[in-house]
């Protein structure tokens, strides 16, 4: 089905369900009263109008896709203009490049990332994170073994940064922020979000 | 971050090699395999740290390492080296019979084994940011994870249902505080996640303990095992003293669990899983009824 006709039919929005906090987004969408869907297999994301790519881990996510067919039809997807959400995780996985690792990624949004960047496992934090877009209420930002922006490319936004680095960035349809705001109750996020697939949708 | 995956025991830097190809989330650095522990009797200790180290330096996954339980020495060894979770297990041999390690007072994250809410909900207390059925490690024996993971979901549900005025006495006979009990009655969950260990030595299994609520899956010897090169029924031993391997199998076969984790609620994948174990079979499993009570690693730390 073309992208147009996906978000007029009110398609589900998909949580990439391969690994990772699934479960949370998947309340969050819940919350703000859009139909969500777990996506493992390739007619399930062949249904979505938009679609998370959760935390998790960056080095098994993309095994996985590989392993079970996905990744092909997600970066066509992708290209052919499906609204994508990479959060932590999310974010490396959409990269064109990881910071001084040989790390495959799908490569659909022009960012170099470097992984870890906020320290390995203990050093993770609730930061109140200024998103103008969002509005002057700073946004509650988990960061765990985050990434950050190294480098981007001339079409991409940075919409927040942490530390001098962009922490929530915006490609056209793509969109990747290095915290957890599934692990938050401000669904700010998921409506900016439902918002790139369907502009009416926002209040 | 971890949710949905599989955790891999892993010995040396070649199998944590072969357990982040298969697509494990993490790896666990212990000494010997739960199996070979059980095997060899003696005190099980953390790993050696060079060898910890050589894991660590191998992978791009986080790395775990056991300690034995109350043991502080080991475990600031290993949260000074930066790995990014320790198991404070039973597997090993307890180093403090009263008390386990306080947690809270480590800037890195715990996992912790528990048999039932109380135990879990104890852990937690103590800071574990993560707890596992204990299972019966190195048993190739589901059947007490599954109890566990029984117990524990019954004790949530139990709480859930319980009038407000209740909580108070169900705090005293499990033992945690009335605040945590509270949480979870009002989430009907733990407050951290909750994983299977303790006996996986299938497809199938991983399917069982995904489909009673596990959010994710430790196995310890049901893969290494498996793919153990043995000569006459013995294990055979490389240069360093290391149980021998076939990689290829031993790749099959953490594929075919992961697998089986990830879409464990579709039944033609787990079949599918279940065919591609590389011409490995699955662990001899011991009959717990069989052992004595000293030889039930499960009974330890409660």
């Amino acid at each position: 089905m073309p992208e147009a006709a996906l978000v007029a039919s009110a398609a589900p929005i998909g949580v990439l369900a391969l690994q990772g906090d699934v479960a949370e987004h998947l309340a969050a969408l819940q919350r703000i009263g859009v139909a969500a869907l777990a996506v493992k297999t390739e007619a399930q994301l062949a249904s979505v109008c938009g679609l998370i790519l959760p935390g998790g881990e960056s080095t098994t996510l993309i095994r996985l896709l590989h392993r079970f067919a996905l990744a092909a039809p997600l970066v066509a997807r992708i290209r052919a203009g499906l609204p994508v959400w990479g959060t932590c995780m999310g974010m490396i996985v959409l990269a064109h490049e990881v910071a001084e690792l040989e790390q495959e990624t799908l490569d659909v949004l022009d960012i170099c990332v470097r992984r870890n960047a906020f320290g390995r496992q203990m050093a993770s934090a609730e930061v109140a994170l200024d998103i103008p877009v969002l509005g002057p209420e700073p946004f509650p930002a988990i960061f765990i073994r985050a990434p950050w922006v190294e480098s981007l490319g001339a079409g991409v936004e940075v919409l927040a940064s942490h530390g001098g680095h962009g922490v929530l960035v915006r490609q056209g349809s793509i969109l990747a922020s290095a915290f957890h705001p599934e692990l938050t109750h401000d669904d700010r996020l998921h409506h900016y979000f439902l918002g790139m697939i369907t502009p009416f949708a926002l209040d | 971050m971890l949710k949905g995956g599989v955790i891999m025991d892993v010995v040396t830097p070649e199998q944590a090699l072969i357990a982040q190809e298969a697509g494990a989330v993490a790896v666990m650095a212990l000494e010997r395999i739960p199996a070979d522990i059980r095997a060899a009797g003696g005190v099980a200790r953390m790993s050696d740290l060079n060898l910890v180290q050589g894991i660590m330096d191998a992978v791009s996954i986080p790395v775990m390492a056991k300690v034995r339980i109350g043991h502080l020495g080991e475990a600031r060894c290993l949260e000074q080296m930066g790995v990014d979770f320790i198991d404070e297990s039973e597997v090993l041999t307890p180093a403090d019979d009263k008390y386990h390690l306080p947690k809270q007072e480590y800037r890195i994250p715990f996992v912790c084994g528990a048999r039932d809410l109380g135990e879990a909900l104890r852990r937690i207390s103590e800071g574990a940011a993560m707890i596992r059925s204990k299972g019966e490690a190195g048993s190739g024996n589901i059947v007490e994870a599954v109890r566990h993971m029984r117990t524990i979901r019954d004790g949530i549900a139990t709480l859930a249902a319980a009038p407000p005025e209740e909580l108070v006495a169900h705090a005293r006979d499990l033992g945690a505080s009335y605040e945590l009990v509270a949480q979870v009655a009002q989430e009907r969950k733990l407050p951290v996640v909750l994983f299977c260990a303790g006996g996986v030595s299938t497809p199938a299994d991983a399917a069982l303990m995904m489909s009673l609520g596990a959010e994710g899956i430790f196995v310890g010897s049901g893969i290494f095992k498996a793919a153990a090169i043995t000569k006459n029924g013995k294990a055979e031993y490389d240069a360093n003293g290391f149980p021998r391997v076939d990689p290829d199998i031993a790749l099959s076969y953490a594929k075919a669990i992961v697998a089986a984790t990830t879409h464990f609620e579709d039944a033609g994948a787990v079949v599918a899983a279940s065919k591609a174990l590389g011409g490995a079979k699955p662990m001899a499993g011991l009959d717990l009824r069989q052992l004595s009570p000293h030889e039930l690693l499960s009974q330890r730390g409660a």
